[in-house]
């Protein structure tokens, strides 16, 4: 939707011929920016397009031991309600949210983290 | 046989020093006795929980590392769970994690071994070209 809004202003002329045919393929200027090429699949979780590639923290620090232990580190995975966030929205590979999410219920078992916040 | 495990349990916060300690050589002995070693004891100190367990808000966090078998750490737990002191435990096998880690880590040292001598004498030729 903001991919529209800015295409809107920056290319009005195109803007009445991109409402009639909405689905219209290139020939239509919509050039494709960095990193917001279309994936089929991918992480995007339903969205067409998705903002910019993120990383897994773990991977580029080369972090390979998940601890219960650290809660500084497990709390940035965690939302303000205790829930632990996706990982499309934390860009974390697979096997490290797998190994990230064990961690933080084993934390939550010893009263590190919370179950549950406030909402 | 030898597997590590880590168990980690919270005292309750009004426990004079000397309870703790005697708690912590009891269960000690209690491992050794039965063909396991107590490796490492940490006292993480007081430390604000995270939510109410059993009307307390703070407590005593410790740290065991005990290395032994399944049956020495189920009697530890059994224990854990009757000392009235102790409000929250966990162990966790810690050995399998533990080599993997240690797997990965030799995999990228040896990897980044080779790596610095062709990186160093590369690195000194642009070095004057800079100052």
């Amino acid at each position: 939707m903001a991919d529209e809004t800015t295409q809107g202003t920056a290319t009005a002329a195109s803007a009445a011929p991109e409402q009639a045919a909405p689905h219209a393929p290139a020939t239509e200027s919509r050039p494709p920016r960095t990193g917001d090429r279309p994936r089929g699949g991918g992480r995007e979780g339903g969205r067409k397009y998705f903002r910019r590639k993120k990383v897994c923290k773990f991977c580029v620090e080369k972090i390979d031991t998940v601890n219960y232990k650290d809660v500084r580190l497990l709390a940035q995975f965690v939302a303000e309600s205790g829930k632990i966030v996706p990982r499309r929205l934390t860009g974390v590979c697979t096997p490290h949210q797998r190994r990230l999410s064990t961690a933080i219920k084993q934390a939550r078992n010893i009263a590190l983290l919370p179950f549950a916040g406030r909402a | 046989m030898q597997r590590t495990y880590e168990v980690m349990f919270i005292v309750r916060p009004d426990m004079p020093e000397e309870e703790i300690e005697k708690l912590i050589s009891t269960l000690e002995s209690q491992v050794s006795s039965s063909g396991g070693t107590l490796k490492n004891v940490e006292r993480m100190g007081k430390r604000r929980l995270a939510y109410v367990v059993r009307r307390f808000y703070e407590g005593l966090y410790i740290l065991l590392t005990v290395e032994g078998g399944g049956e020495q750490i189920r009697e530890l737990e059994r224990r854990l769970r009757v000392t009235e002191p102790v409000i929250k435990f966990i162990s966790v096998r810690v050995d399998l994690e533990q080599k993997r880690h240690a797997k990965v880590k030799a995999l990228r040292d040896a990897k980044r071994k080779p790596a610095p001598q062709p990186a160093a004498e590369s690195g000194t030729e642009p070095a004057p070209a800079t100052a």
